[in-house]
């Protein structure tokens, strides 16, 4: 157990730093840096002024900032995503957190029909610096109305960049991007991976949008996966390194732009692919890689390709039935081992 | 309030060339060479005249899909909005945009819109910027009938009363939200009066009147500027055409209504008044409206003459990086 742990952790680094801290707080050190070397940045949303916001995703920031920069919003999605279009279109570069990700859905047409269009539309003359905070997933049976995954939806959308960082290291380095990318950006963190622990430089660094990570080197079967399933990605596959079975985990970092280099690089290798995501499998995050590898990689294919995703219910509370519909551990090293039938 | 010939003719000026404009687009639609829809503002030319004369260039607009009239007053110039038109590339948006989709940052031009309601919320967004940044600017935010029983403006009304920003929000009420009468589905028909919920100013103004529209919008600008916040304003008026070309307005509209309200034709009205009250002389309006004729015929040659974008430029500028 120890040992699988260990490794687990070893997964997850990505640099050598010695420095640790935690996920929530990778994202306070972002914002933080960014705030102070931008002037033109603001933060709104509920509870995110004094009180630190709800899961303390901005813990000391009003003690610095103060009332003007950190903007305790009514429960109002649609206008707070609407102010910060507005002030984006006139030079300020907004951040908007909306807590919770099931409640951008209030907020959708403004982030799908306006933010996500007005580059474009206007010929360039316009430019949408907003970046849209929030976050996803299950965590301690949240529920039907706090657990959702539908980053996809935004990934569907051409002009909206979405980040979903799995590490305390991407969520700083992805967080600065996307304050200082001119394009509306979603960053969507995961609740249940604000108190995990990683590497956490203190020297200024960035991730690039579009760079995935292989966070496991392997052989057989490439599986990819999403933001909090990239732990159990490589708990599973220390599981199959004891069968023989050696997997390639990747986590792609961001899903709009995706890095199809890797993936398809990575499938050429293992000819296997299986794809982990917390959000269902219909028109989802695993149905575009999907179609990509076979669109662009079918030759390289020795088996079909497995998607492994929240079954399709809503999200039940008691935990023995949530505990089923969520990709598990078991369900994962099943369905990985799968690929090599046949 | 003092009207001086030079307010009442910039006033004039600004009526003639969106009336002008708006015929020469409907003419140029009937002949079948115009793609898409147009959203006609004739009858309404005294909210977008009066209120952005109170404007400064850099002040913010956003308009709805019935916006040429706020586009040509906030300074597009009339050849790049009928190329915009046209979808050609020598429209403001490179023919990307059209009709409801036209931008033009250098006037503060944050766009007309194919949904009403987001233009609300995102003039109070402008407002909070230029708040920030202590810039003094303001923002506008025109809106129909239609819009005031959605939720993005009981959202915006507040933010922007909470944080006192300087937005104003003009409502320019002409009775119908596309074919449903505003009565028929408003239970409190005075949209001044809902300002009192959001403890900011609510005016009423008659939309045909354009130097009370210019005195009560300067009002409010002032306040705006002065960090007193956000005010409300409802103009009555009326469109004379239907809700877009190629509705006749007739089929739940009578024909005695349209009739009444073409009587309070706020061009004419203007002029009339000048004459009467000695601010200028029949010589004045004849000149623009020569000047403005000639304006309008050169915007619709230029735009029927400005070629369709390349399709290898149909994937640029989905992104900035």
């Amino acid at each position: 157990m120890a040992k699988t742990q260990s490794s687990v952790r070893q997964g997850l680094d990505e640099t050598s730093s010695e420095r640790v801290g935690t996920y929530v707080e990778a994202g306070i050190e972002a914002i933080r840096d960014e705030m102070r070397r931008d002037p033109d940045i603001f933060y709104m949303g509920q509870g995110i002024g004094p009180r630190g916001g709800n899961f303390a995703q901005t813990r000391g920031l009003w003690n610095e900032f103060g009332d003007e920069r950190l903007r305790d919003t009514p429960i109002a999605e649609l206008a707070q995503v609407g102010l910060g279009i507005g002030a984006a279109l006139a030079g300020s570069r907004p951040i908007v957190d909306i807590v919770f990700f099931d409640f951008i859905l209030e907020a959708s047409a403004l982030l799908i029909q306006q933010a996500s269009t007005i580059h474009y539309i206007s010929n360039g003359k316009f430019r949408v610096p907003l970046v849209i905070r929030a976050a996803m997933g299950g965590v301690r049976n949240t529920g039907p109305h706090h657990s959702h995954t539908f980053y996809s939806f935004f990934m569907h959308i051409p002009g909206l960049r979405v980040a979903v960082p799995a590490t305390p290291h991407d969520v700083k380095g992805l967080l600065k991007t996307a304050l200082r990318s001119d394009d509306p950006a979603l960053f969507i963190e995961h609740k249940a991976l604000y108190n995990a622990k990683g590497p956490l430089p203190a020297q200024e660094y960035t991730v690039p949008f579009g760079q995935a990570a292989i966070r496991r080197p392997g052989k057989d079967v490439t599986l990819i996966a999403v933001s909090l399933m990239v732990s159990k990605a490589l708990e599973a596959a220390e599981i199959l390194e004891r069968e023989g079975i050696s997997v390639e985990v990747i986590d792609p970092r961001t899903v709009a732009p995706l890095d199809k280099e890797t993936i398809l690089q990575s499938v050429s290798k293992t000819g296997r692919l299986a794809i982990l995501d917390e959000a269902y499998a219909a028109c989802g995050f695993s149905a575009e890689v999907a179609a990509l590898v076979s669109e662009e990689a079918l030759d390289e294919l020795d088996a079909p390709i497995r998607r492994i995703c929240a079954l399709p219910a809503p999200h039940a509370f008691s935990p023995s039935l949530n505990d089923y519909l969520i990709p598990s551990v078991d369900r994962v090293v099943r369905e990985v081992r799968s690929t090599l039938r046949g | 309030m003092n009207v001086s010939k030079e307010l009442v003719l910039s006033l004039y000026r600004a009526m003639a060339e969106i009336r002008e404009f708006e015929l020469k687009a409907r003419e140029i639609f009937r002949s079948g060479r115009m793609p898409g829809f147009i959203h006609l503002y004739v009858g309404e030319e005294a909210i977008a005249a009066g209120v952005i004369a109170c404007l400064q260039k850099e002040d913010y607009v956003t308009s709805s899909h019935r916006g040429h009239g706020h586009a040509l007053a906030k300074g597009i110039p009339a050849r790049e909005v009928m190329a915009e038109l046209m979808g050609a590339v020598g429209g403001c948006c490179g023919g990307r945009g059209g009709s409801m989709h036209l931008y033009e940052p250098a006037v503060g031009f944050l766009g007309t819109n194919g949904v009403v309601p987001p233009g609300i919320p995102i003039a109070a967004g402008a407002a909070l910027s230029a708040k920030l940044r202590k810039t003094g600017q303001v923002a506008v935010s025109f809106f129909g009938d239609g819009a005031v029983n959605n939720g993005a403006f009981h959202e915006a009304l507040n933010m922007a009363a909470v944080w006192e920003l300087p937005v104003i929000f003009v409502c320019e009420n002409n009775l119908y939200a596309t074919e449903t009468p505003f009565k028929a589905a408003t239970k409190n028909t005075s949209v001044a009066s809902r300002a009192a919920a959001y403890q900011m100013p609510g005016i009423e103004v008659d939309g045909n009147d354009v130097l009370a529209i210019y005195e009560k919008t300067g009002q409010a600008v002032q306040r705006a500027r002065r960090g007193e916040g956000p005010t409300l304003m409802e103009c009555l008026t009326y469109r004379w055409f239907g809700h877009h070309e190629g509705d006749p307005g007739t089929s739940y509209r009578s024909r005695e209504e349209v009739e009444m309200w073409k009587q309070r034709d706020p061009v004419r009205r203007l002029r009339e008044q000048a004459l009467a009250s000695g601010w200028a002389e029949p010589g004045d309006f004849e000149r623009i409206d020569e000047e403005v004729r000639s304006l309008i015929e050169d915007a619709a040659q230029f735009a029927l003459a400005s070629p369709q974008p390349k399709a290898a430029t149909a994937l640029d500028q989905v992104f900035c990086d």
